[in-house]
């Protein structure tokens, strides 16, 4: 196994006196399903901002592909392949399924100062876009208002919209969250059906979930991973066991 | 191909529009060319105020700065004894254009709130600029030696001619803006508009598209400001006092947000009432305002929502 893919050394972010990413570290190697776990308030959404670029941390150092990315905004950061998605579900939701995955290819497809012909024509926009919505099951649905869709297809258009910027990385805030049981099962199989051809870093509360798609597991806790490994060794940690005591006893 | 209403609406008022100088000459009431032009120009005005505030969210409310502008490359120049119409309509574009990047680069970075008021702020600057220079007539303002001269392709003394340059300027920025909306450039800002942090997760970087855009939109008002002292034949920094942002951005509202058609029939709407109210009483605002808010409150999308338009999603 070569360099990690993404390496987190020493990131540190406050808001006032709440240190919510505590001098962390974390890798990621190119081709795991890698989850960070961790109870409510452990700053686990904050560590994902940081790394999509949304959030800039106080100190430390993020590299991706061996480049430091530390301090460039998420646009940079998407060009160069890493993709979000969000805990609340965010997209456009006065355009079709379609035109928000055609978005999300026009991005990484050249030049968008272009002013003349009409992009809801170019079929090297809309092909690929349509191809994405197909693979994770929306093709039916791709001229539907995104607005319209049930929740759980709100869901699978973010994951269309990241997969579209053909991305070497996902970074996955509770791709499950407020999705029912089938809806979830779909998820999470869809999302093994990406295992070992994408990598992907979640960050998830649905145990289920985590213990599915997992190669390796992180647990975050008050901003510090307290230990990471594979699922199996994770699941009988007495510091994780400890952590998550009073919470919840899905370990 | 079936028409929808909304572009059969389109035709009959562009049919409508190119007839209004016939039928004056008909009925004999020279007024309504001078009328109906002066609704034109403000429809420029209105339709490059939707660009921007309809397309993109910014809510530029000092638009009339670009107004404003384009009046004064014209009236200075033919001050001092240049009436060349290209260079005085190419330094209207250009000048504001950059005063728009000026603006623009400021309070792009801001939203909401904000925006608005650095654009009303920068407006300000500008009409008080306007008043506080004498040499150019100051608070009173002046009278425009001769309208803008075109040797060779036509004379705006002729107000047949000059309606017709002006419905053409219309109907070509009408098309221009469509395409713009509809090409990549247009669905970048219209992607921003709807959800920023998503654009920029995607890897949009909105700000220079924004920017850009909201440059064309100056650029576009500052013509309408070229023509509208032309049709005034009087320069005075009241184009550029907030009160006429407020209008434009009425005009906008009322026909229909991010329609482009729209604002072209809100300015029609609106200075018709002003015309046919006013005529009626002084206190035609009395009326004119309750009708503005029942509008808004019942038409959501504005007038031209009220006409079916199939093919049009996204936002």
């Amino acid at each position: 196994m070569g360099e990690p893919l993404l390496e987190v050394r020493g990131l540190t972010k406050s808001f006032g006196g709440l240190i919510a990413t505590d001098r962390m570290d974390l890798d990621v190697t190119e081709g795991e399903t890698h989850a960070v776990i961790g109870p409510n308030g452990a700053g686990k959404t904050t560590l994902l901002s940081q790394l999509s670029g949304d959030l800039r941390p106080d100190a430390g150092l993020i590299r991706f592909v061996g480049e430091d990315i530390t301090h460039l905004g998420a646009p940079a950061r998407s060009m160069r392949g890493l993709a979000r998605s969000f805990q609340i579900t965010s997209i456009f939701k006065d355009f079709t399924a379609l035109d928000n995955v055609a978005l999300a290819v026009q991005a990484h497809a050249g030049s968008s100062f272009r002013f003349w012909r009409p992009a809801r024509r170019e079929r090297a926009l809309r092909e690929p876009a349509l191809e994405v919505l197909r693979t994770v099951g929306l093709a039916e649905r791709s001229e539907l208002m995104a607005a319209n869709l049930a929740h759980g297809e709100q869901r699978q258009l973010e994951i269309a919209m990241a997969l579209a910027t053909r991305p070497r990385m996902l970074l996955l805030d509770e791709p499950v969250a407020g999705m029912g049981l089938d809806e979830s099962q779909r998820m999470i199989r869809f999302l093994q059906s990406l295992k070992g051809r994408q990598t992907i870093l979640l960050v998830e509360h649905d145990m289920d979930a985590v213990f599915a798609l997992a190669d390796r597991i992180s647990v975050m806790v008050y901003g510090r991973i307290i230990a990471s490994g594979r699922p199996e060794e994770v699941r009988v940690n007495p510091e994780v066991r400890q952590a998550y005591l009073g919470e919840d006893t899905l370990l | 191909m079936a028409r929808s209403p909304r572009a059969l609406t389109l035709a009959a008022g562009v049919l409508m529009l190119a007839l209004v100088p016939v039928a004056a000459e008909l009925l004999d009431q020279p007024f309504y060319v001078d009328l109906f032009r002066r609704i034109m120009i403000f429809a420029i005005a209105a339709l490059s105020l939707d660009l921007i505030l309809g397309y993109g969210g910014m809510v530029s409310f000092g638009h009339a700065a670009y107004l404003g502008i384009g009046a004064y490359a014209v009236g200075v120049l033919t001050h001092h004894g240049i009436a060349n119409g290209y260079l005085q309509w190419s330094l209207a574009i250009l000048g504001s254009a950059l005063v728009a990047l000026a603006i623009g680069a400021v309070s792009i970075r801001t939203s909401g709130v904000y925006f608005i008021m650095i654009t009303l702020a920068f407006t300000q600057m500008l009409y008080y600029l306007g008043i506080s220079i004498e040499e150019y007539g100051g608070d009173d303002g002046m009278r425009l030696a001769v309208r803008s001269q075109f040797p060779g392709l036509l004379d705006l003394r002729n107000a047949t001619a000059f309606y017709y340059l002006v419905l053409g300027i219309l109907l070509l920025f009408l098309l221009l803006g469509q395409r713009l909306v509809d090409a990549r450039f247009g669905m970048v800002i219209r992607a921003a508009r709807s959800n920023e942090p998503r654009a920029r997760a995607i890897g949009f970087s909105p700000y220079r598209y924004k920017l850009t855009a909201f440059v064309i939109s100056g650029a576009m008002c500052g013509l309408a400001g070229a023509l509208l002292v032309n049709q005034t034949e009087y320069l005075t920094p009241e184009f550029m006092h907030w009160t006429r942002s407020g209008e434009i951005m009425f005009m906008v509202i009322l026909g229909g947000i991010g329609t482009l058609m729209g604002p072209v029939l809100g300015a029609a709407v609106f200075l018709l009432l002003e015309d046919v109210l006013s005529a009626w009483t002084v206190h035609w605002q009395i009326i004119l305002g309750p009708f503005l808010v029942l509008v808004v409150l019942f038409a959501k999308k504005g007038l031209i929502g009220l006409v079916p338009d199939e093919a049009a999603p996204g936002g």
